[in-house]
């Protein structure tokens, strides 16, 4: 233990100088963001079983409410606490450096967390508050759940900020010279998405809130939902890029693999930066508003030139560590691949995550980002068939993975449940494929998401259709993968909790 | 190592394999934006594009002006509107049905004009494999251009969430009808 005058560490596994006060808002927030993945996860479970039609499990109210808070508490309160935990480490320990100002990162904290409380506790006991996460006007929600988002918003951005004054300051005191390691500048190009992001997502919800206390007019549709994507959107690319640099940390760590060549990574992320935000109108492909030239400009160049960026890395992740192995002096054309350590936790989360959001994610995302195509799969569960690919079969993975490594680190414990650990990935993963096959496969019959019941319409429409029977099959599917998925999911949360509390301690 | 900083100097020529990975990619990606632009040309499904405002209050005065010139029938209490071949026909959405049953022709072409009158509501026509889906918003209308392939009965559903009044009355209980005659 360093003295608290200096209040450093240094990590005797890695060497790195730990920041103590950076480490205990490391922790937290990764805390947080277990927490956030815990609530989302159960309801992920209920809301699954209830589109397995042959389940049904929920009433209409509560799976309406529980898509809501799902798709919230997952997609922006586990992502974004977390990838807060990653900024804080890639910009202290990474570099050596010290937070500049701890305070400051846990008023963000507290932002965050009120917010976060804030818009789920609304979602639950308000039904009328309850409009999905996108809440597109001229549905209203009370207030206090636009507050709760706006809280959060401005706490990430504070976070967001006290990154860049970090590493700035890492390099002013001369704690860190030459550039930055090519984690830390993926993780900084993710912060700079996240600043447009979040400015975006203040345009979208700060006349919204006004309007909701009736102190501005309504937004104009269309308008909302460009606002809304302009944030919607690049929040996937901050995830995307935090989840790229997670992909070269784990490579690193379980097989020792260095970029091959900094140059190209580097300049794949700075792709993500410049295109990824436009690509964004893809979410509006079938609005009414939009001329053809501005949406295949926008799905083509501006999208594709990221799709390019995704390649890139997709190349470079995988031969560094085909290098690494064959260091190692494992010949032939698949020894380095055999003889790859499936079973250490991060590498597997690597694999599951790069191969699945690759192939499941990056091909369903770029098809039906066709204009198109799009009119074939938009509002259908093909949708959340693709972003489970992408966001939780990727992204969630990674983080997951990158877990097993950062909690010990962080907290000087040894992972409880190492051999659940090396099957955790693959089981999600496994659940993940038949949640999202079933999805997509419904959604390609036309089934919509968002839907509580395809077959009989709440039991007395004025029209039915049988439109929906023949996707029973697959919408069992989805159902089944979703047990099994949470089950995966729920043994991460499982070992994040034991190593918190029961880890032994170990030397640091 | 990705977690170090690089060497000095790092701005290294790329290798043979990366050249080349990266250029089919983008040759790749340019085959993508070609199709976009071909099928708009010769395909015969594109996304409509012709969108102009209105008002709600003007869409329905619209509607209900259409249901009077073209009502043939009632179905379960919705007026059945059979508009003339080749001509325009309105659709409007409200919480939660859509208004009224169109009665069309096959192999006659007709402008839908698509609109809504509270919030946002989502236009899908499932077939058997696809769907075809629309976004429809209030102050907007969308002006499908749509020839029936087949006769047949085919269900309009809702896959914009739209809010719920009860278990039965709903979002999901939001479901159309247009009939496609021979
Ligand atoms: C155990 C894993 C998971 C399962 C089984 C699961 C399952 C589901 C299901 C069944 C839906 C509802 C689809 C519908 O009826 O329209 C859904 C929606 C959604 N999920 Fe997940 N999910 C999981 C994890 C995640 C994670 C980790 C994220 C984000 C990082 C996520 C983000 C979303 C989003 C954004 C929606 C859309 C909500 C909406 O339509 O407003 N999910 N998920
Ligand atoms: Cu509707
Ligand atoms: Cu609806």
């Amino acid at each position: 233990m360093a003295t608290q005058a200096t209040a450093f560490r240094t990590c005797p596994v890695t060497g790195f100088r730990v920041h103590l006060p950076a480490q205990k808002l490391v922790i937290v927030n990764a805390v947080a963001g277990v927490l956030a993945l815990t609530v989302g996860g159960i309801l992920a479970l209920l809301i699954g079983l209830t589109r397995w039609q042959a389940v049904h499990l929920l009433p209409a109210d509560l799976y309406y409410r529980f898509v809501s808070m799902h798709g919230m508490t997952m997609l922006v309160f586990w992502m974004v606490f977390f990838e807060v935990a990653g900024l804080y480490f890639g910009s202290t320990v990474v570099l050596n450096a010290r937070l500049v100002k701890p305070a400051i990162g846990w008023l963000a904290f507290v932002l965050m967390a009120v917010g976060a409380v804030l818009a789920d506790v609304v979602m639950l006991v308000d039904k009328d508050s309850a409009i999905m996460f996108t809440a597109y006007v001229p549905m209203q929600a009370s207030p206090l759940f636009y507050l709760g988002v706006i809280l959060f918003a401005v706490g990430a951005l504070v976070a967001v900020g006290l990154f860049f004054v970090t590493i700035v300051a890492a390099k002013v005191e001369g704690r860190h010279r030459g550039s930055l390691p090519l984690v830390t500048y993926g993780l900084v190009t993710a912060a700079i998405i996240a600043v447009f992001t979040l400015l975006g997502g203040a345009m979208a919800f700060i006349p919204t809130f006004l309007w909701s206390i009736g102190l501005m007019a309504q937004l104009d549709p269309e308008t909302y939902r460009n606002l809304f994507w302009a944030f919607g959107h690049p929040a996937q690319q901050v995830n995307l890029a935090a989840m790229v640099a997670v992909w070269y940390t784990l490579a690193t760590l379980t097989t020792g693999a260095k970029p091959l060549n900094e140059k190209l990574s580097r300049f794949a992320f700075l792709l993500y930066i410049l295109f990824i935000n436009l690509g964004s109108v893809h979410h509006l492909l079938v609005d009414p508003g939009l001329s053809s030239p501005m949406r295949i400009f926008n799905t083509s160049y501006a999208m594709y030139l990221a799709v390019v960026a995704s390649m890139v890395h997709a190349f470079s992740i995988p031969s560094a560590v085909e290098v690494a192995q064959r260091a190692k002096g494992y010949k032939g054309l698949f020894g380095w691949l055999i003889h790859a350590p499936w079973k250490e936790p991060g590498f597997a989360a690597l694999a599951v995550s790069m191969v699945m959001f690759g192939f499941i994610g990056g091909v369903t995302g770029v098809l039906q980002g066709m204009m198109q195509l799009n009119m074939l799969a938009h509002n259908t569960l093909m949708i959340p068939g693709h972003f489970h690919a992408t966001v939780v079969a990727g992204t969630t993975v990674a983080f997951m993975g990158l877990s097993y490594y950062l909690v010990p680190l962080m907290t000087q414990k040894k992972l409880v449940g190492m051999a659940w650990a090396r099957w955790q990935p693959y089981i999600y993963g496994f659940g993940l494929l038949l949640l999202i096959s079933g999805m997509w496969l419904s959604g390609r019959m036309g089934v919509p998401r968002r839907s509580w019941d395809v077959f009989n319409f709440g039991g007395a429409p004025t029209f039915g259709t049988d439109a929906f029977n023949a996707a029973s099959g697959t919408l069992a599917l989805l159902g089944i993968g979703a047990i099994i998925a949470v089950i995966g999911g729920g043994i991460f949360v499982v070992i994040m909790v034991s190593t918190l509390l029961f880890g032994k301690k170990q030397q640091g | 190592m990705s977690l170090a900083p690089p060497q000095r100097v790092w701005w290294k020529p790329l290798g043979r394999t990366e050249r080349l990975w990266v250029t089919l990619a983008v040759l790749w990606a340019v085959v993508l934006f070609l199709m976009m632009l071909v099928w708009g040309a010769v395909g015969k499904q594109d996304t409509p594009v012709e969108t102009y405002r209105t008002t709600t209050q003007q869409f329905t005065a619209v509607t209900d002006e259409f249901v009077k010139n073209y009502q043939v029938g009632t179905d379960k209490g919705v007026p059945v509107v059979a508009p003339p071949p080749g001509g325009d026909a309105y659709l409007r959405a409200s919480r939660w049905a859509w208004y009224p049953v169109l009665e069309l022709k096959k192999g006659q072409t007709y402008r839908i004009h698509l609109s809504s009158t509270d919030i946002q509501h989502g236009f899908s026509l499932p077939q058997e494999v696809f769907s075809l889906n629309y976004q429809v918003l209030p102050g907007y209308i969308y002006v499908v251009t749509l020839t029936p392939p087949e006769a047949g009965e085919f269900p309009v559903v809702c896959n914009e969430y739209c809010g719920i009044a009860s278990e039965k009355v709903g979002h999901h209980s939001m479901v159309g009808k247009i009939v496609v005659k021979e």
